[in-house]
């Protein structure tokens, strides 16, 4: 059986947004089944456009959001949604929205970036994600 | 090593600068396009890339046909089997 990853990603800050889309792209790489739940804050990060000028991180490192910002700017460092296209162009990678959070914020799947599957319940996500890996972010 | 340094290469790929995971995942991209047994180098200055490439490149059956310490990057030398 394929080895699967599942991401719960609550946190809509550029900096853990980063290391879920990394850890997507090194698991999709090695052959592993993801699948990233996108939940609250994290959700809120791929309605359309969001990603453009989110420039949030942390609360306990925000003085630092500056200086991460800039220096991804220029090293080049390529985006948390380009490292998600990048998985997904590669790998076995599905993106699913929480429905709680999409009721919640009077949100329709069109109004996320298109990157995003479809909308999913909690109860089938986490029935998916017995097998093998769950990482909260 | 000589023999590594030498051996005929059909397509490489220049990743220095480029960070984590991006040198694997221009290694995967360019090795759709390389023919069956062709040789792919890519050149890398990311650290992770050192266990990375070597770890993709057997997980994904082709050949890890070497690496050269190259002065502040690695070039690592794939060639393709499937």
């Amino acid at each position: 059986m394929q080895e699967r990853m599942s991401i719960i990603v609550f946190s809509g800050t550029v900096d853990t947004l980063l290391a879920a889309s990394i850890l997507t792209t090194g698991a999709a790489a090695m052959g592993m089944e993801v699948e990233v739940f996108l939940t609250t804050w994290g959700l809120e990060a791929f309605r359309k456009g969001n990603y453009q000028t989110n420039m949030k991180v942390s609360k306990d490192y925000e003085e630092y959001a500056s200086i991460m910002m800039e220096q991804m700017r220029k090293k080049k460092v390529p985006s948390w949604m380009e490292n998600f296209q990048g998985a997904r162009e590669i790998g076995d990678v599905k993106i699913y929205a929480c429905s709680m959070t999409m009721e919640l914020f009077d949100m329709k799947l069109d109004d996320l970036e298109s990157i995003v599957d479809d909308v999913t319940g909690v109860a089938s996500f986490v029935e998916r994600a017995k097998e093998g890996t769950t990482l909260f972010i | 090593m000589s023999e590594l340094s030498t051996m005929p290469i059909n397509k490489e790929i220049d990743a220095r600068g480029s960070f984590c995971p991006g040198p694997l995942m221009e290694l995967i991209r360019g090795i759709k396009s390389l023919p069956v047994n062709g040789v792919l180098a890519v050149l890398s200055s990311d650290l992770g890339s050192i266990r990375d490439i070597p770890a993709w490149v057997g997980k994904a059956k082709h050949e890890m046909v070497g690496t050269i310490q190259e002065q502040g990057y690695t070039r690592f030398i794939v060639r393709k089997l499937h």
